[in-house]
């Protein structure tokens, strides 16, 4: 375990060492600010209208801002991760450090927990970004604590996944650009098919949208922790990592 | 130390490493040395356990590399022919980090990065970014991240390519103190790298084992033949190529003779002696008892590639008589 946190760590270093961390967070942050703006200014105006009609509707901060601005982060999302991602192991395979890890005495799967871990990190340092917003909605309402928690959670495991499949992306190739490349493709066909299932109802469809990471995280965004949708998420971190270990012993095989 | 019996590495289509078996005694600095895409580099990756071998075995300090490469890697430090730098470290925290890598505790990783800085010289750039280090300041780093473990066998991929001579020098001499404490393996394409360091000598070309030897019986070898280069001129008229050299090979102790250059009268050849014998005084009275003139006459030195023909004993093609063409006219 020493091993994985020493791996961690140097992921974590070489990402705050170049300018990668910062333009996530600062792309995050600006982008949810967006987000976070309009849904307050939208929740505001509907607030007036309702008191001005003297009908009384009912207000919920955590219905009305919370989950649509949850969603969105975690659309959002899917544009960073291949930006953490692609660098993860094709940099290593390019500039040759790949042999310093793979000579020294540690497990193939030390290496991949440790860089995967490293990239959760950075990706929940730039969710973080949106605390300051959130922050002020508890200094101006009393939003519900507990839904906030779980939505980000739920980010948090897709997020996990999506980071998982990027890592094994970047095993396959020496080339960041194309890592990148191939796991936004991958993430963004992950995202749409729950749109191409939208109005299908047969036993195929249900597969294919089972599959699809969104449809996961609504229960999470609505504040809804189930079972079912953690086991989604773990199992396909599972999976995604044991791809990479495999795809990285390959490389032992073909190099 | 080092056990290799039989290795062989098939990549796709190619044979890289083809049934080599040679042993490294503890303590020994040994040159591995070969043309390159002769199969250096990736010998030392199966003996890094970064490649497994395809036939044969390999074991370091008596582990095999394909049965216990965990334990193979603790006793390898390995300097792979590009150094595996992250340019965005400072030299101190790569060293940190590839030293909690190889298995140091936090308690001993200061001391020891200490000692490596000092002995592979680079304490004065111990907080510049590894990036902004020039080659030769790379190339020690590399080492120094090698030896950081204290490991029984040292494997070196041309650890002064690309350096300058002075660089070279340093290297060399640091790799000699090196000696003792490791075993030491270092590839190199180049000949008097492996006199200047080493105690043995294993010769590999397309994949095969030449020879393996002590620096000393190889460079006996090759000393005891000599090469020299000759250029004879006619004062009248044009020579006969042929009877030149058929003049040339009566000399006593000539092994044989290659033409080398033919322009305006002057032909050049090369001529190779047998071992031990001195052939140049020889040689030039025959030039000039013959009525020619000697233009040049100077030893050379045998090139890597005439070793391996002399090791291998395969027959060199001898160079074609380039008649320099004559311009043509149009």
């Amino acid at each position: 375990m020493t091993n994985v946190w020493i791996i961690c760590r140097k992921e974590l270093k070489s990402y705050f060492a170049s300018p990668i961390a910062y333009l996530l967070m600062a792309f995050f942050a600006l982008i949810f600010g967006f987000g976070f703006f309009t849904a307050t200014r939208d929740f505001v105006r509907f607030g007036f209208m309702a008191q001005m009609q003297g009908r009384n509707m009912p207000m919920n901060v955590n219905e009305q801002v919370i989950r649509p601005l949850l969603g969105f982060a975690s659309t959002v999302a899917l544009f960073l991760i291949p930006m953490i991602t692609m660098r993860l192991f094709a940099e290593e395979k390019k500039t040759g450090t790949i042999e310093l890890l793979m000579t020294s005495p540690i497990y193939d799967w030390e290496i991949i927990l440790g860089k995967w871990l490293g990239a959760l990190l950075l990706y929940m340092c730039v969710l973080g970004m949106s605390a300051i917003n959130i922050a002020l909605l508890f200094a101006f309402g009393k939003p519900d604590w507990k839904p906030i928690l779980i939505g980000y959670l739920g980010l948090i495991l897709q997020g996990g996944t999506l980071l998982a499949i990027g890592a094994f992306i970047s095993t396959t190739t020496k080339n960041q650009i194309i890592a990148g490349g191939v796991t936004f493709f991958v993430c963004l066909l992950l995202w749409l098919l729950s749109w191409f299932t939208a109005y299908d109802s047969t036993g195929y469809a249900s597969v294919v949208n089972y599959l699809s990471i969104v449809t996961h995280f609504e229960g999470f965004a609505k504040g809804v922790l189930d079972s079912k949708d953690v086991i989604f998420y773990i199992s396909m971190i599972f999976f995604a990592l044991f791809m990479t270990s495999r795809s990285m012993e390959s490389l032992r095989w073909r190099a | 130390m080092i056990k290799v019996q039989g290795l062989t590495k098939r990549y796709a289509r190619t044979v890289a490493v083809d049934n080599i078996s040679f042993e490294v005694e503890k303590g020994q600095i040994v040159g591995f040395l070969g043309p390159n895409g002769a199969g250096k580099t990736t010998t030392m990756r199966v003996l890094t356990c970064f490649l497994p071998p395809t036939a044969g075995t390999a074991t370091v300090a008596g582990f095999d590399v394909l049965e216990n490469p965990h334990e193979v890697k603790k006793h390898i430090g390995y300097l792979p022919e590009t150094p595996p730098l992250y340019p965005e470290m400072e030299v101190s925290e790569y060293l940190t980090f590839v030293g909690r890598l190889k298995g140091i505790s936090t308690a001993d990783i200061g001391r020891r990065v200490a000692e490596v800085t000092e002995r592979c010289a680079v304490g004065d750039v111990r907080s510049k970014l590894i990036g902004k280090l020039s080659k030769g300041y790379r190339q020690r780093v590399g080492l120094a991240q090698a030896i950081i473990h204290n490991p029984d066998v040292l494997v070196l991929d041309e650890p002064t390519a690309g350096l300058d001579p002075k660089q070279i020098i340093e290297t060399r001499e640091l790799i000699k103190h090196l000696a003792g404490d490791h075993t030491i393996i270092l590839s190199t394409h180049i000949l008097p790298e492996v006199e200047h360091s080493c105690q043995r000598v294993v010769i590999i070309n397309k994949g095969k084992l030449v020879a393996t030897d002590s620096v000393e019986n190889l460079t006996n070898r090759l000393r005891g033949a000599e090469a020299v280069a000759l250029e004879v001129a006619s004062s009248n008229g044009p020579l006969d190529p042929a009877m030149v050299q058929q003049r040339l090979e009566q000399v006593a102790g000539v092994s044989r003779v290659l033409p080398r250059e033919m322009k305006e009268g002057r032909l050049a050849f090369e001529v190779e002696s047998l071992q031990g014998s001195h052939i140049r005084a020889d040689l030039a009275r025959a030039v000039v008892n013959a009525g020619w003139n000697l233009n040049e006459l100077r030893t050379v030195g045998l090139s890597l590639e005439d070793i391996f023909l002399q090791l291998t004993g395969a027959e060199k093609n001898p160079a074609p008589a380039t008649q320099h063409p004559e311009p043509k006219e149009a």
